[in-house]
């Protein structure tokens, strides 16, 4: 353990990191637990049931709803990958010069081309 | 001290500075949002929480909301996803506390020899790891609507799916431009990068070099935080709560501590990426320095101070700036919020990258 610990390099900003996802853990679920052990406990059937302004539930919640959100998680998937490939780019840039500025107008322009085409198709319409 | 215990303890210690800097900035910020919305509207506002007599303006409030919600019943409906209904607010609050980890909050500084970043994690990807962290969150909004098994809160996380996903994709293309410029992700050199000064006159600041950018950021902030006029997946009048209309006691507590801490972590981003961070404006490491040749030397102490100062200023401007925002606009249609994130938006960040680009390339001859 001691010989382990003797070849970690704890300058490493990514030790910081581990330091803070072990805190935010240990609040995230500290605090669940907490609320559960503090709070009373008394059971009565309305309050456990579901919220509709005071009416009775007419049909379960897990109905099946029209997810229109879909296509904007496709076209989010395509934007984001697009936005992914710009980062590197973009520190870089002054180094490529013309050459990158044109390679990366004509990969926007083609994804620009999908974006026009999914305005046409009316799939950012919303109803 | 030796080398390792050395290093511990700077982490631990600059972990514990921010994390506590902006833990207290969420408790004051829940009693400014309340303050400052009574002012707006000209009412008092909360003023009645007192210990031994001290009202203090009311700034005791967050402490008795804090108790109160720890003292409520903590219940899960019986129709809701026992694990998941669980999870729901572990998953908001986790990656808000996590994204605190790469703000630059003052200037190195050397203690004992060593130089250290007043930084809690000065990472390379610096940028990337905050959007990675900050999509995080969309998963606790969705699974707290989907497990609460009632409606109100389902259509509210299925909204903010959308608009979250939505608009991540302005907020990462909005910021190409500052890499262009400034050359990096690293969130520290992009802050030393602010220092210089544009045309000899006025701080180089990502605002100043980037407008268009610094605009279309703000507003997808604003969107990714759920804060009015996007507050779609709460939006009180239509969806009671929205997403966590099911839940009670802390673990509700904990839904609005993470919008808390996203909104401060905003705030400091903004800060850090447009307006110059710890910078100060014409003060040099070795005190201030005018356009005219006029300079006032100062102790590196004060030095220090006046930056640390300027960032925690700049960072209060931008939390006060969320408040002022939501009393004063009203909420969007939802179409309306859809049609702005990728009509308006999206061909706006990309018209930003194409006229920096134009325009670096021109001004490099």
């Amino acid at each position: 353990m001691a010989g382990f610990l003797a070849t970690v390099d704890f300058s490493n900003p990514y030790f910081a990191v581990l330091v803070l996802l072990v805190i935010a853990l240990a609040m995230s679920v500290g605090f669940v637990l907490l609320s559960q052990a503090l709070g009373p406990k008394r059971y009565d059937r309305i309050k456990y049931g579901v919220y509709e302004c005071g009416v009775d539930p007419i049909t379960p919640a897990a109905v099946r709803v029209s997810v229109k959100f879909y296509l904007v998680a496709i076209l989010f998937i395509l934007f984001d990958l697009e936005t992914t490939f710009l980062y590197p780019w973009a520190v870089l840039f002054r180094s490529l010069g013309w050459f990158g500025f044109i390679e990366m107008a004509v990969f926007v322009g083609i994804l620009l081309v999908g974006l026009v085409y999914a305005w046409k198709k009316g799939a950012l319409e919303w109803q | 001290m030796t080398g390792p215990l050395f290093d511990i303890t700077v982490a631990v210690a600059r972990i514990a500075v921010f994390f506590a800097f902006c833990f207290g900035l969420v408790v004051v910020m829940t009693w400014v949002e309340r303050k400052g919305a009574a002012y707006i509207q000209d009412r008092r506002g909360p003023n009645r929480a007192d210990i031994f007599g001290i009202r203090a303006w009311g700034l005791f409030h967050p402490l008795a909301d804090a108790l109160k919600f720890l003292f409520k019943e903590d219940f899960i409906p019986d129709n809701a996803h026992r694990l998941f209904y669980q999870m729901a607010p572990m998953f908001s609050l986790a990656p808000a506390i996590l994204g605190i980890a790469v703000i630059p909050f003052g200037p190195d500084v050397t203690v004992m020899g060593r130089t250290v970043a007043l930084q809690i994690a000065d990472l390379n990807v610096g940028i990337l790891y905050l959007f990675a962290v900050s999509g995080m969150t969309v998963y606790g909004v969705v699974l707290g609507g989907w497990a609460s098994g009632s409606k109100y809160p389902l259509l509210g996380g299925l909204r903010s799916s959308a608009q979250m996903l939505s608009y991540e994709v302005s907020m990462g293309l909005s910021l190409i431009g500052i890499f262009m410029v400034f050359e990096s992700v690293r969130m520290s050199q992009i802050v030393a990068g602010q220092g210089g000064l544009l045309f000899g006159v006025v701080p180089k600041w990502g605002v100043l070099v980037q407008p268009l950018g610094f605009i279309l950021f703000l507003v997808a902030q604003y969107a990714e935080a759920n804060r009015t006029p996007f507050d779609m997946p709460e939006s009180e009048s239509e969806l009671v709560a929205g997403y966590h209309t099911e839940y009670a006691s802390f673990k509700f507590s904990m839904f609005m501590m993470a919008e808390y801490l996203h909104m401060v972590v905003g705030a400091a981003v903004v800060a850090t990426l447009f307006f110059g961070g710890w910078q100060f404006p014409y003060l040099g490491d070795a005190g201030f320095l005018f356009p005219g040749g006029f300079a006032v030397a100062m102790p590196p102490a004060l030095v220090l101070l006046l930056r640390i100062g300027a960032f925690v200023a700049k960072v209060l401007f931008f939390a006060w700036l969320y408040v002022w925002v939501r009393w004063t606009v009203p909420r969007f249609r939802y179409d309306q919020v859809m049609r702005l994130g990728w009509k308006v938006m999206l061909p706006l960040s990309l018209l930003n990258i194409f006229v920096t680009g134009l325009t670096l390339l021109l001004l490099k001859k």
